[in-house]
């Protein structure tokens, strides 16, 4: 600061010597970010693409150029289109439900009511906890014999004496499993994102719908969601990426099975790379995804900025 | 169009009332401002009216018939905000069509009833335009257009001159008012400005701290103030107010002049005049200064019209007078006007 309007004072002085200066300091303040990108993102990105391209293994040091040939290998294989399947599932219904969800959620606690700061912090806690600790605790709920769920419903009367679903067991079950912690794990941070939109929108704007003669559904669909629309699909860009990119979830739930129904990429590569062995099809496995995210961030991005200069 | 009403009407939030027991009938047709400084509570009585808000005891009646607790869809009344509150993601047009489509409209009568508004406005070239894309005129036009479009009971405007540059705020006060006669529609106009209350309203309601110290025309509230808040915050320069024995006596600035101004026939009352400062103003010399003893040394302000060339010097001494006529009395506890005045209290 003190440089700066110094600087401003005496524009001839140290004016090359300044922003020579600002130029390094800009720098420095940069490189942790970059130095952080370029190791842990960028430098494994172009290690991947260079495995995918070859026919490595965790076993051997003997690495040759194949080109495309483990890519074509795995688009033949029927797992990959399964996952792929899979993923695109995992997702796009999580995501529905995420936004849905997180939209009804934050026009609740738009409101203001008694306990309100406590509502909000039960929310946030799946965004706190780890998310495989939170994984673990849902592997006990749906536990084939513990199940909280069954025997809940069994003391009901819900649960007929000869029904008893095995939710990580049963194909359909556990897709509905793993969907079902996908969205529990983010919903709070679509909530609390949409939350921020809603607060944006003046008073003054509701108050003249609201003049304006429009009930509820005409105030919710025609001001309050195209309103926060470009901050929603924020939200989702993040849902999609999250989702898509994870395989925590899966791995600790499902790993995959039963008869790989769960199974998406991202689960896919690490099974086939890494547990398997197979690095090379596992890095090709993974690069399939980048495109999928790239057209979807692009997509998005579009959209939501056309909402906001609309 | 109807008549709008309340009953004792209070509003309390946490630090007091904010409308604290208003009772104030608009007539059909009328143009009421509701003038008050900020804190008055003006703003909140106009919310309370429109239905945005509920109030915590008293009526609302609008063609006679109670609302009171109502959604504002069943007072029906259209608001013009400070801040226009136009929909940013709808067209001019979606904007205006918004609240017959509330009303579920047929499609060719809201096409049929948007044009007549954007028509009335002037502004049927800016249909298909975003509000971002409208300079601060034509925004507030829009604003108009949408409250005019569905033939609500009454208008509700709350301070919708205030965001306009000051030549353009001359030129919508006019076309506001020709617009209100031409629809004879009853409108309630908030504002802390006194120019435009005076100059728009039929009647001017004064508020402050929650209360209606004064409704009237213009020309009685600025003449016969019933009350010392009233006649200081009127006018400007405000009334001279100075306590002498057991009465608090008021008079305008202009009203304040040099003895020789008057002729000899007629009842004028002295008031010994010590000049302080003098602000040539171009149209009025202000002159500010102390009154002189038998008087207790009150500030007083004196507005010559620069017609009147009668020679004045800082630090000098000058017989000044008032007409009799001019003289306002009130009650130095309550503040109350003790004058004979054409009734100007509270209706």
């Amino acid at each position: 600061m003190s440089a700066r309007s110094s600087a401003a004072l005496a524009p001839q002085a140290g004016d090359w010597h300044v922003l020579e200066g600002e130029r390094w300091l800009g720098a420095l303040m940069l490189a942790p970010a970059l130095i952080y990108i370029a190791l842990l993102l960028g430098f494994p990105f172009l290690l991947s693409i260079y495995y995918s391209l070859s026919d490595i293994t965790v076993g051997s040091r003997a690495m040759h150029f194949v080109g495309l040939e483990n890519f074509r290998r795995i688009v033949q294989t029927p797992t990959f289109w399964r996952s792929l399947g899979n993923a695109l599932v995992f997702t796009l219904v999580s995501q529905a439900l995420v936004v849905i969800l997180a939209k009804i959620l934050a026009l609740a606690l738009l409101r203001d009511f008694r306990g309100k700061w406590l509502v909000r912090l039960l929310i946030l806690l799946p965004w706190v906890a780890p998310i495989s600790l939170g994984s673990i605790g849902w592997l006990w709920i749906f536990d084939p014999v513990y199940s909280i769920i069954n025997w809940t419903l069994r003391a009901l009367g819900l649960l007929g004496p000869n029904t008893w679903p095995v939710w990580l067991g049963q194909p359909d079950l556990a897709m509905a499993s793993v969907i079902l912690v996908d969205v529990w794990r983010l919903l709070p941070l679509a909530t609390v994102i949409i939350l921020a939109g809603l607060h944006g929108i003046p008073q003054d704007i509701h108050d003249a719908a609201a003049m304006d003669g429009a009930g509820f559904w005409r105030h919710l669909f025609r001001i309050n969601i195209p309103l926060v629309m470009p901050i929603m699909l924020v939200a989702l860009l993040f849902g999609i990426v999250f989702t898509l990119t994870d395989m925590i979830i899966i791995f600790v739930l499902t790993r995959g099975g039963p008869y790989d129904t769960t199974q998406v990429l991202a689960s896919l590569a690490f099974f086939t790379g890494i547990q398997g062995g197979d690095l090379a099809e596992g890095a090709a496995i993974s690069l399939f995804l980048f495109p999928l995210l790239v057209a979807v961030v692009a997509l998005l991005l579009t959209v939501a900025n056309r909402a906001e200069v609309a | 169009m109807a008549t709008v009403e309340t009953r004792s009407l209070t509003k309390r939030f946490d630090g007091g009332n904010a409308v604290d027991g208003i009772s104030l009938a608009v007539r059909e047709a009328e143009f009421l401002v509701l003038l008050g400084p900020s804190g008055s509570g003006k703003t909140t009585l106009l919310r309370l009216i429109a239905g945005l808000e509920a109030p915590t005891s008293g009526d609302i009646l609008v063609g006679g018939r109670v609302v009171t607790g109502l959604p504002p869809r069943a007072h029906n009344m259209a608001m013009v905000f400070q801040s226009y509150a136009l929909y940013p993601h709808l067209s001019v047009a979606g904007n205006i069509a918004f609240p017959l489509q509330a009303q579920r409209m047929p499609r060719e009568a809201i096409a049929r009833k948007v044009s007549w508004a954007a028509a009335l406005f002037g502004i049927g070239h800016l249909l298909a335009r975003k509000p971002r894309q409208l300079s601060g005129g034509e925004r507030q036009r829009v604003a108009l257009a949408r409250a005019v479009v569905r033939d609500p009971v009454a208008f509700l405007l709350d301070e919708p001159l205030s965001n306009l540059d000051a030549k353009l705020r001359t030129s919508a006060r006019e076309e506001l008012q020709q617009l209100q006669r031409r629809l004879a529609a009853t409108t309630i106009y908030v504002t802390h400005d006194q120019i435009e209350a005076l100059a728009l309203g039929d009647r001017v309601a004064i508020l402050d701290h929650g209360r209606v110290h004064q409704i009237g025309t213009p020309q009685q509230v600025y003449e016969h103030p019933a009350d010392t808040f009233v006649a200081t915050f009127i006018g400007s320069p405000p009334m001279n107010l100075v306590d002498t024995d057991a009465v608090v006596t008021g008079f305008r600035p202009e009203h304040f002049l040099p003895r020789g101004v008057y002729g000899d026939d007629e009842m004028l009352e002295p008031f010994p005049f010590h000049v302080t400062r003098i602000e040539n103003l171009g149209s009025d010399r202000l002159v500010y200064g102390l009154l002189e003893p038998p008087l207790p040394p009150a500030k007083v302000i004196s507005r010559i019209p620069c017609t009147v060339t009668f020679p004045l010097e800082t630090g000098a001494r000058y017989p000044f007078v008032v007409r009799h006529a001019d003289l306002r009395r009130f009650d130095p506890r309550s503040g109350a006007s003790v004058s004979a005045a054409p009734s100007g209290r509270p209706a």
